[in-house]
């Protein structure tokens, strides 16, 4: 109870306030546009909050984080497109719903299902974080280590059917960090003799670059898109009721939501496609998923508002961030010599827990925001998208050039938006690339202290923790490899049009010494060459 | 007709073979510099040394991206790759507009360039009429006044404002 009145004392300030009301009305508007994005936005607004005391920058960008999902369901019902990313799934319930003329209900029912899934998420991770409190120091140079490295390659193996690219993509952004002068034996690393590059390559210059320039690119060179937009009718508080009806359904989907959530590199999609499962088989009505669903509706949208609450334990406990958005997030703390991390959760547990109740005002404040101004808010679908494109790359200025006024640092943004657009263009990840340059660090830094006190290659994983997180990417790698030849049997087997036969090159070779040494080869081929005799003899 | 690899892919097919290709030239490349460009220290232990971390990175670049190479459906460059080569080549403009921007705002200032820069981008885009240029000069306004003056982000002051008058001076160096 102390440690939640501590918590409200750090919140009770008039800027803490003025950050929520921002970060919340901000995050739903942002969402809503469909072609901006949170990614977009906390790398705009990221320098900007180095100014700010640690709890109002985070509030802000959280906020921004939290409440853009509620805003990207208001394009995913109303004209079929996603506001952000994670509102996909949405579209699949959503706009069948408002197409045969219940888009209210639709609108009101969403947010109810991202209310419960924030608030639930919220209320978990505040009271599980006594237990996290007494994980966090378990938690050495070689599990952060761990860790880091079990969170890359979950990231990578995620990306099915790219996960080669998305693990060289990963490199390449272990390899960006590297650049620079190194701070240990001080000896420069790929800087070519140039001065720019002595101090390393910034990741807010990258991320502007992947996330926020990209964007404006692909939406410059875009057309624009006419959108027809339904009347709203109906309550906007029907679904509230409508929710208490599927208590399980939300349940799970939140708890779900919660879990993926924790685990760095899974995130929204892994959570939502579950959950959304999950409904579908327990559901009495599963014909209805896709078709204006409730059930699926709810499922998709608790469990996507649900993870980023718990996106932020690996990111608090660890220092260890699992996605794009929360790595952004690490260089606040950085910023102002916070350090995220099993000392964070001893020395500052009040800290935490002011983040969480941030959260939770911040769902109410959303929810009360959405349920009364929806009818105005959808008018900023409407915004054309080269326009959006031409707003966006004025904006990512201000974001490049506000953190060291360099023009060197806007000419790799540039480069980097290139690369983004390319990226994009051909549908592959960006998000290794940021993912690598910070758990690279991350795992540069602790592998080299880990390594000062181990003896032989078996002290690495004498702990426990470090043991149990070796074991999980043992796990990890054995299943991923089995899926890859899983698929790669499945292609084959589509390839030579059976499914019967082994498709492996030694079973054929074993199946055909079998039928040249078994009676029924040697009748076959007795017979064939009767065949191919009477064949010849006729020439 | 597409063969079963090519249907399996996941996503478009233009352009993959040309990005795979640039990417892992880039890493072989870097690769080879490597001795130049990073340093072996002697009496340190291979995981404290500088060199290590670059060669796992650029180590798995190739080796990663050859296998994506090696694993494509395709082996030739055909006319698509390079129409798609042309549609990356068109963002450059926008760069350009970017870098401009960039370059102007330390000696003209911020305001101004931002103001002329909102309109000018959107007319080349398309929008002619004049409510959507003057909601872009507004937007322009907005975004200093908002990140310049409330949030007091870092941008200096121009060369140009140093010619203003006394009081003025300072006002548009501190917030415009």
């Amino acid at each position: 109870m102390d440690l939640i009145l501590s918590a409200v004392d750090i919140l009770m300030r008039w800027d803490v306030a003025l950050a929520l009301l921002a970060g919340s009305v901000g995050g739903v508007l942002i969402g809503a546009i469909p072609g901006v994005g949170p990614a977009v936005a906390i790398a705009i607004l990221l320098p900007a909050t180095f100014s700010m005391d640690p709890i109002v920058g985070l509030t802000v960008l959280l906020g921004i984080y939290g409440s853009s999902m509620y805003g990207g369901a208001i394009p995913a019902i109303l004209i079929n497109t996603p506001g952000t990313a994670v509102n996909a799934l949405t579209t699949y319930d959503g706009y069948p719903m408002t197409a045969r003329g219940e888009p209210r209900r639709a609108l009101s029912l969403a947010y109810s299902a991202s209310f419960f899934g924030g608030i639930f998420s919220v209320i978990c991770l505040i009271l599980f974080a006594p237990v996290l409190a007494k994980i966090a120091p378990m938690f050495g140079s070689r599990e952060i280590f761990l860790a880091a490295l079990l969170g890359l390659i979950l990231v990578v193996v995620a990306h099915r059917g790219h996960a080669l690219i998305a693990g060289a993509l990963a490199c390449f952004g272990i390899f960006l960090q590297t650049i620079g002068l190194e701070p240990v034996k001080y000896t420069q690393r790929y800087t070519f003799g140039q001065d720019f590059l002595g101090g390393g390559i910034n990741l807010i210059v990258v991320v502007l670059g992947l996330f926020a320039i990209s964007q404006a690119f692909v939406l410059l060179t875009d057309e624009d898109e006419k959108v027809r937009m339904t009347r709203l009718r109906g309550g906007m508080f029907q679904g509230l009721r409508e929710l208490t009806r599927h208590p399980r359904v939300a349940g799970v989907s939140a708890t779900f939501g919660v879990l993926m959530g924790m685990v760095p590199g899974v995130g929204e999609f892994t959570a939502q496609f579950i959950s959304y499962t999950y409904a579908q088989k327990t559901s009495k009505r599963p014909q209805d998923f896709g078709n204006g669903s409730s059930e699926g509706l709810i499922a998709a949208e608790t469990a996507n508002n649900a993870v980023p609450a718990a996106a932020m334990v690996p990111l608090l406990a660890l220092g260890i961030p699992g996605e794009a958005l929360t790595a952004m997030m690490l260089s606040v703390f950085y910023v102002h010599n916070v350090v995220p991390g099993p000392g964070l959760f001893q020395n500052d547990m009040d800290f935490v827990v002011a983040l969480y109740l941030a959260l939770l005002v911040l769902n109410v404040l959303v929810l009360v925001f959405l349920l009364f101004a929806t009818k105005s808010l959808i008018q900023v679908v409407r915004i054309p998208n080269r326009f959006l494109g031409v707003c966006i790359l004025t904006l990512s200025f201000v974001g490049v050039y506000s953190l060291r006024n360099s023009a060197t640092d806007c000419v790799m943004a540039a480069a980097f938006g290139i690369l983004g657009y390319v990226l994009k263009r051909l549908s592959l990840p960006s998000v290794p690339i940021i993912l690598g340059m910070v758990l690279g660090g991350i795992m540069e830094v602790k592998l080299r202290a880990a390594m000062a006190r181990v003896k032989e290659p078996f002290d690495f994983i004498d702990r426990p923790v470090a043991f149990f997180l070796f074991l999980l990417i043992i796990i990890v790698l054995t299943v991923h490899i089995l899926r890859v030849l899983k698929d790669h049997k499945e292609l084959k087997e589509a390839e030579w049009q059976t499914n019967s036969a082994s498709t492996s090159f030694a079973n054929l070779m074993w199946r055909r010494k079998n039928s040249f040494l078994k009676d029924h080869g040697k009748r076959v081929r007795a017979r064939h060459s009767k065949l191919l005799r009477r064949l010849t003899d006729l020439f | 007709m597409p063969s079963e690899r090519e249907h399996r892919f996941a996503g478009p097919r233009r352009g993959q073979l040309v990005f795979a290709l640039f990417l892992v030239v880039a890493a072989l490349l870097l690769l080879a510099l490597i001795g130049d460009q990073t340093a072996w220290v002697n009496k340190t232990k291979l995981f404290a040394q500088p060199r290590f971390w670059p060669a796992v990175a650029i180590g798995g670049m190739v080796l990663m991206g050859g296998l994506h190479l090696y694993k494509l459906p395709w082996r030739r460059v055909s006319r698509y790759d390079l129409r798609e080569v042309k549609r990356w080549a068109q963002v450059l403009e926008f760069a350009g507009w970017f870098m401009g921007y960039v370059l102007l705002v330390p000696i003209i200032g911020y305001l101004p360039v931002t103001l002329a820069f909102m309109p000018l981008l959107s007319w080349r885009m398309g929008y002619r009429s004049p409510f959507m240029l003057w909601i872009s000069a507004a937007f322009a306004v907005v975004v200093v006044v908002l990140f310049k003056a409330v949030l007091s982000v870092k941008i200096p002051g121009a060369m140009l404002y140093e010619y203003l008058p006394g009081s003025l001076r300072s006002f548009f160096i501190l917030y415009l």
